[in-house]
C-alpha cells in the first residue's frame, strides 16, 4: 500500500518543530514501527535525519512507544500499543498524521520522543510498599480473595506508557496515578501506608505540572491496557478521606 | 590463568548458610562511605541496586531506557519458579536444583545452582510483601503452573505478565530508595567502558543519550546486571535496545566470557513474516501446558497448507503427527526448550513446515478447549452440552489462562487462535553464556560483578522456564547484598575514587575515540543493514545446530563483516545530541566481535549439550552426544582481536550423576 506520512519533525526541546511530508510503500503485514523503520532505512540511505521515536521490546509491555497517530495515542485499534499495531489496519492511499504525545509535563526531547520522567517521580513519591529485602513473611501467610487479588492485577497491568495524559484535554495523569495507588490499595500488603501514599503521589502529580481532570474519559478509552476509569473516582475518595482524616 | 570459583567447604546443602554465617561483614558505618555503582535496572540490577540501598549502601544506578520500569525483563511472560511445594505433589528444593542442573545438560556448577533453588522460596515472600499481583485460589493462596523439563508445578505467575509485575515490585522497591537519595539513579546513560585503577573495578564511563556527553562515574567497585546478548542475532525475542555492549567493554578490559555460545532458541514464537521483520514475539511456554504441536504426516498436506490450498482444520486428527508427544511420551509438549526447538526443525527439514516460509509448525489448543468444555459443562450440570456449548465454554477457560497471549497473537497475525491453531517456530530467546563469575557472583576483575542474564553460573547449557525471573531476582536481592561484602569489607580504608585518576581519563579519551572513529566513517551502508547481515551469520552457522566447517566459514564471514563496517557504515546526526542511530552503531560494533568469540566457542565444544547441537554429535536418534569426559569446563575466552585465549573451569559434580538426558 502506498502512504502518505505527514510526521513531527523537532530538532530539540526548544526548536520549533513542523510537519513533514512523506510517500512510502508499505505491507500490510508490518507493524507501525516497522513502517517507520522502513521509512528510516529510507532516510538513511538519502543521507538524511532519520525520524526520532522511541521503542523497545516492540510486544506491547515496556510502555517505550508513544506518539499519536491520526489524533489518537497508539493509534486507532483499542487496547493497543504502537508497536503492536499493524499496518493492515490502514489502506492504501492513507494519510497518517504522526505526532508525539503533547502535554506540558512531557517535553519533546526529539521530534517524536517526549520525556516522561514525571511519572518515574510520581511513583518514587508513595507508589511502594515500604519493605525492605529479607522482611518478608512467607507468601502464603496472608490469604488474599481472588477477585482482589485480579482486581489489583487489573491496575497494576499498566505500562507507564503516558498515553492517558497525552488523550487528556488537560494533560491529566489521573488514571496513571490512580492505578498505582488501586493496585497496591487492594492487597492486605499494600493497606498499610494507603493514607500517605495517596496524598504524597496526588501532590508529586499537582507539582508535575499534570492538569485536574474534569471527567472526560479520553484516558481510559485510549489506554492500551484498558486501565479502567473507575481507578479515578476511587482515587478522589480516598484522597477526600485522607485528607480529612489527617493532621 | 588459574579461575578459582571460590565454592565454599562443606556439603552442598550447607555451603551457602555456612559461607554467609562466617563471611566478612561491614558496618552500618563503613557501608555510608562506600560507594556501588550498579549498570542496569532489569531485575537483577533493580533488585540489586535498591537491597544495597538499604543496606546503607552508596548506590549510584545506571539504565539506557528512560525509566528503570523498561528494562526487558518486564517482557517475561510465563512466571517465575520457587519451590515452596505448596501443591505438596513431592517438590523441593533438591529437585529444583537437581531439575535445573540437568536442564543445563550437567554444564553448570552445582553449587550456584543449589543457592539458586535455595533463594527461590524467599524471592516468592518478598514478591508477595511488595504488592506483586500473583495469581491466586479461591482460597486466597497462591496458585502455581507447570512449565517445560519438570513433572511438578512450581511456577507462579500475574497473567502472562509475570515479569512485568516481578519488576515493576523492584522498580517500585528502587523508587523508594531513588527518594530516599541512597540511590542516585542515572536514566539514558550507556555504560561504554569500565575504568580499573590498579587492576580493581573502579567505575565507568558512560554517555548521556539526551546530550551525547560522556560522563565518568567512580565508585569502589561495579555491578553489572546488562541482560543477554540475544540481539547478535539480529531478529530475536530480546526488546531492540538490549545488548552486549556493557559485558563487552568489561571483557575488552580483561573479564572472561564464558560459555558464549550456549544460546537459547525458545520453540514457541511467531514466526518470521517479512525481510523488514524487526524482533520476534515470543508465545509463553506457558501454552505447552494446554498446547499441542503438531504437524502434518504427509509432506503433500504441509505443501498444500503452504501453497494456501489447505488449512490446519482440513488435516484429520489420524493425519496429523503430535511428533514431541511421539518422540517424548513421557514429558510430551512439555519437554525442555532446547529439546522442542531441535525437534521443530527436525520436522521442518523434513520439508513439514506450514508457513510459507517452510518454517513454522502448529501450536493447537483444539483438544484443550474441548476438554475443558467438557469439564466446565459437568460441574455446572449440564447435560448432554452441544458441541458449541462446550467449545464456548471451553475457550472461556483458555481465555482465563492465556487471555492476553492469544490476544497478542491475534494483533501480530491477524488470526484468531481460537479458532485455528497457533503458528509457531523457534526463535532466538536467551543466553545462558556471559561473563564468568565465582560463586560471589565477581569476575576474575576484584571489584567487577555480574548479575542476572549477563553471567554464565546458573543455567548450564541450556535455562529451564520460569528460570531467568528466579536467578535475576536471586542474584539481586538476596546474593550480591552478602556476597559483596567479601570484597569491600577490604575496601573500608579506601577514600572516595576520584574520577580525576589518569585511569579515567584515559578510559574516556578511549570511548571517544572510539565514537568519533564511528562517525568519522561516513560510508553508505545503515548500521541496521550491518547487523541484518551479521545476524544472518550467526543464524545460519551459530543456531539451531552447528558444524564444524560452517563455524570456521561464519568466523571468516564475521570478521570480514567487520572489516567492512568500519570502512562503510553510515551514521547521520552528530554526536553531541540524541542520535539513536550512533548508539546502535555502538551496540553493533561490539556484536561484531562478540558474534566472532560464539563462533570460536561452538567450535571448540566438539560435543553437543543442551541449546548447543553440534552435526558431528549426535546419537542415531538424533538427540544431543555430550562427552563428558572431554567437555565438562567451563569455556571462559579471554578476548584477543586475533587469537582469543581459552581458559577451562572444570565442573566437578559431587552430588549429581551424570547421566544422559532423557525425556523420553
Amino acid at each position: 500500500m502506498r502512504l502518505n506520512l505527514k510526521v513531527w519533525r523537532q530538532k530539540s526541546k526548544d526548536a520549533k518543530g513542523h510537519f513533514e511530508n512523506y510517500s512510502l510503500e508499505a505491507e500490510g503485514h508490518m507493524s507501525f514501527l516497522e513502517m517507520l523503520d522502513v521509512l528510516n532505512e529510507k532516510l538513511i540511505s538519502q543521507k538524511k535525519e532519520p525520524v526520532s521515536f522511541e521503542h523497545d521490546c516492540r510486544e506491547g509491555i515496556c510502555g517505550t512507544c508513544s506518539m499519536v497517530i491520526n489524533g489518537r495515542p497508539h493509534g486507532p485499534q483499542t487496547g493497543t500499543t504502537t508497536c503492536q499495531l499493524h499496518m493492515r489496519h490502514f489502506k492504501d492511499g492513507d494519510t497518517i498524521v504522526i505526532e508525539p504525545f503533547r502535554a506540558s509535563a512531557f517535553p519533546v526531547i526529539k521530534d517524536l520522543a517526549v520525556d516522561r520522567s514525571s511519572f518515574d517521580r510520581i511513583i518514587q513519591a508513595g507508589g511502594y510498599i515500604s519493605v525492605n529485602t529479607g522482611q518478608a513473611p512467607d507468601g502464603n501467610s496472608i490469604p488474599v480473595e481472588r477477585q482482589e487479588a485480579s482486581d489489583a492485577f487489573d491496575a497494576a497491568t499498566c505500562i507507564g506508557c503516558g498515553a492517558c495524559v497525552a488523550a487528556c484535554p488537560n494533560g491529566s495523569a489521573m488514571l496513571f496515578t490512580s492505578a498505582k495507588i488501586n493496585h497496591l490499595e487492594k492487597l492486605p500488603q499494600g493497606k498499610v501506608e494507603h493514607g500517605h501514599r495517596v496524598v504524597n503521589m496526588i501532590n508529586q502529580m499537582d507539582k508535575e505540572g499534570f492538569g485536574k481532570c474534569s471527567n472526560v474519559g479520553a484516558c481510559h478509552v485510549e489506554c492500551p491496557k484498558e486501565i479502567p476509569l473507575e481507578n479515578i473516582a476511587a482515587m478522589n475518595r480516598f484522597y477526600l478521606s485522607s485528607v480529612f482524616t489527617r493532621e | 590463568m588459574k579461575l578459582d570459583a571460590k565454592v565454599p567447604e562443606g556439603s552442598l546443602s550447607e555451603k551457602w548458610t555456612k559461607y554467609k554465617g562466617s563471611m566478612n561483614l561491614v558496618a552500618p558505618n563503613n557501608k555510608r562511605r562506600l560507594d556501588v555503582i550498579v549498570v542496569g535496572t532489569g531485575l537483577a540490577g533493580a533488585s540489586a541496586a535498591a537491597t544495597l540501598a538499604e543496606l546503607g549502601y552508596n548506590v549510584k544506578a545506571f539504565t539506557f531506557h528512560d525509566s528503570p520500569r523498561r528494562a526487558h525483563s518486564i517482557a517475561a511472560q510465563g512466571g517465575i519458579n520457587a519451590a515452596k511445594n505448596y501443591q505438596n505433589d513431592g517438590d523441593s528444593i533438591y529437585r529444583l536444583f537437581y531439575d535445573t542442573i540437568k536442564g543445563g545438560d550437567y554444564r553448570s556448577r552445582e553449587a550456584n545452582v543449589h543457592r539458586l533453588a535455595e533463594c527461590s522460596t524467599e524471592i516468592i515472600d518478598q514478591a508477595v510483601a511488595q504488592g506483586v499481583p500473583f495469581a491466586r485460589e479461591y482460597g486466597g493462596l497462591l496458585a502455581n503452573r507447570s512449565f517445560g523439563g519438570v513433572q511438578v508445578s512450581r511456577t507462579f505467575y500475574a497473567r502472562g505478565q509475570t515479569g512485568q509485575q516481578l519488576l515493576l515490585g523492584a522498580y517500585q522497591a528502587l523508587s523508594r530508595q531513588i527518594s530516599t537519595g541512597r540511590v542516585k539513579m542515572y536514566n539514558r546513560h550507556e555504560m561504554l567502558d569500565v575504568v580499573l585503577v590498579d587492576g580493581k573495578a573502579r567505575g565507568i564511563i558512560a554517555r548521556n543519550l539526551l546530550t551525547g556527553k560522556l560522563e565518568k562515574h567512580a565508585a569502589h567497585c561495579v555491578v553489572l546486571a546488562t541482560g543477554g546478548y540475544g540481539n547478535v542475532f539480529y531478529l530475536s525475542t530480546n526488546a531492540m535496545m538490549s545488548n552486549v555492549t556493557a559485558a563487552w567493554r568489561a571483557v575488552k578490559r580483561g573479564a572472561l566470557m564464558a560459555n558464549p555460545c550456549f544460546t537459547q532458541i525458545h520453540p514457541t514464537c511467531i514466526p518470521v513474516s517479512g525481510e523488514y521483520q524487526s524482533k520476534l514475539t515470543l508465545m509463553s511456554e506457558s501454552l505447552r501446558n494446554d498446547g499441542r504441536v503438531w504437524v502434518p504426516k504427509s509432506k503433500e498436506d504441509a505443501e498444500a497448507i503452504r501453497k494456501g490450498e489447505k488449512t490446519a482444520l482440513d488435516i484429520k486428527e489420524e493425519d496429523r503427527d503430535y511428533y514431541l508427544e511421539r518422540r517424548y511420551p513421557a514429558f510430551g509438549n512439555l519437554v525442555p526448550r532446547d529439546v522442542a526447538s531441535r525437534a521443530a526443525k527436525i520436522e521442518t527439514d523434513k520439508g513439514k513446515g506450514i508457513v510459507s516460509t517452510g518454517l513454522g509448525v502448529y501450536l493447537d489448543f483444539g483438544a484443550a478447549i474441548m476438554r475443558y468444555g467438557q469439564e466446565t459443562a459437568h460441574s455446572k450440570g449440564i447435560e448432554n452440552p452441544s458441541e458449541s456449548k462446550v467449545r464456548e465454554l471451553g475457550e472461556q477457560v483458555i481465555s482465563q489462562k492465556y487471555g492476553n497471549l492469544f490476544q497478542m497473537y491475534e494483533k501480530i497475525t491477524g488470526e484468531n487462535p481460537y479458532k485455528t491453531p497457533m503458528k509457531i517456530f523457534p526463535a532466538v530467546h536467551y543466553t545462558m553464556g556471559g561473563l564468568w563469575v565465582d560463586y560471589n557472583l565477581e569476575t576474575n576483575i576484584p571489584g567487577l560483578f555480574a548479575l542476572g542474564e549477563c553471567n554464565f553460573s546458573d543455567h548450564g547449557a541450556n535455562r529451564l522456564g520460569a528460570s531467568a525471573l528466579m536467578q535475576g531476582l536471586a542474584d539481586g536481592y538476596f546474593v550480591i547484598p552478602y556476597t559483596i561484602g567479601q570484597f569491600l569489607s577490604e575496601e573500608i580504608r579506601t577514600p572516595q575514587i576520584s574520577t580525576d585518576l589518569p585511569e579515567f581519563e584515559r578510559a574516556e579519551k578511549e570511548a571517544k575515540e572510539r565514537i568519533e572513529q564511528l562517525m568519522g566513517v561516513n560510508g553508505n551502508q545503515s548500521v541496521e543493514s550491518f547487523h541484518r547481515r551479521l545476524g544472518k551469520i550467526m543464524w545460519e552457522y551459530c543456531g539451531m545446530s552447528r558444524n564444524a566447517e560452517g563455524l570456521k566459514k561464519g568466523r571468516q564471514m564475521i570478521r570480514e563483516l567487520r572489516e567492512e563496517f568500519y570502512k562503510d557504515v553510515f551514521i547521520p546526526g552528530d554526536t553531541d545530541e540524541y542520535n539513536f542511530e550512533l548508539e546502535k552503531a555502538v551496540k553493533v560494533a561490539d556484536f561484531l566481535e562478540l558474534g566472532e568469540l560464539m563462533m570460536l566457542d561452538a567450535l571448540d565444544r566438539n560435543e553437543s549439550c543442551g541449546g548447543h547441537f553440534r552435526e558431528e554429535y549426535q546419537t542415531a536418534e538424533g538427540e544431543a552426544l555430550r562427552n563428558d569426559e572431554a567437555f565438562t569446563y567451563v569455556s571462559a575466552w579471554e578476548w584477543d582481536d586475533n587469537n582469543p585465549t581459552l581458559h577451562k573451569e572444570n565442573l566437578v559434580f559431587e552430588n549429581v550423576e551424570l547421566k544422559t538426558r532423557s525425556y523420553k
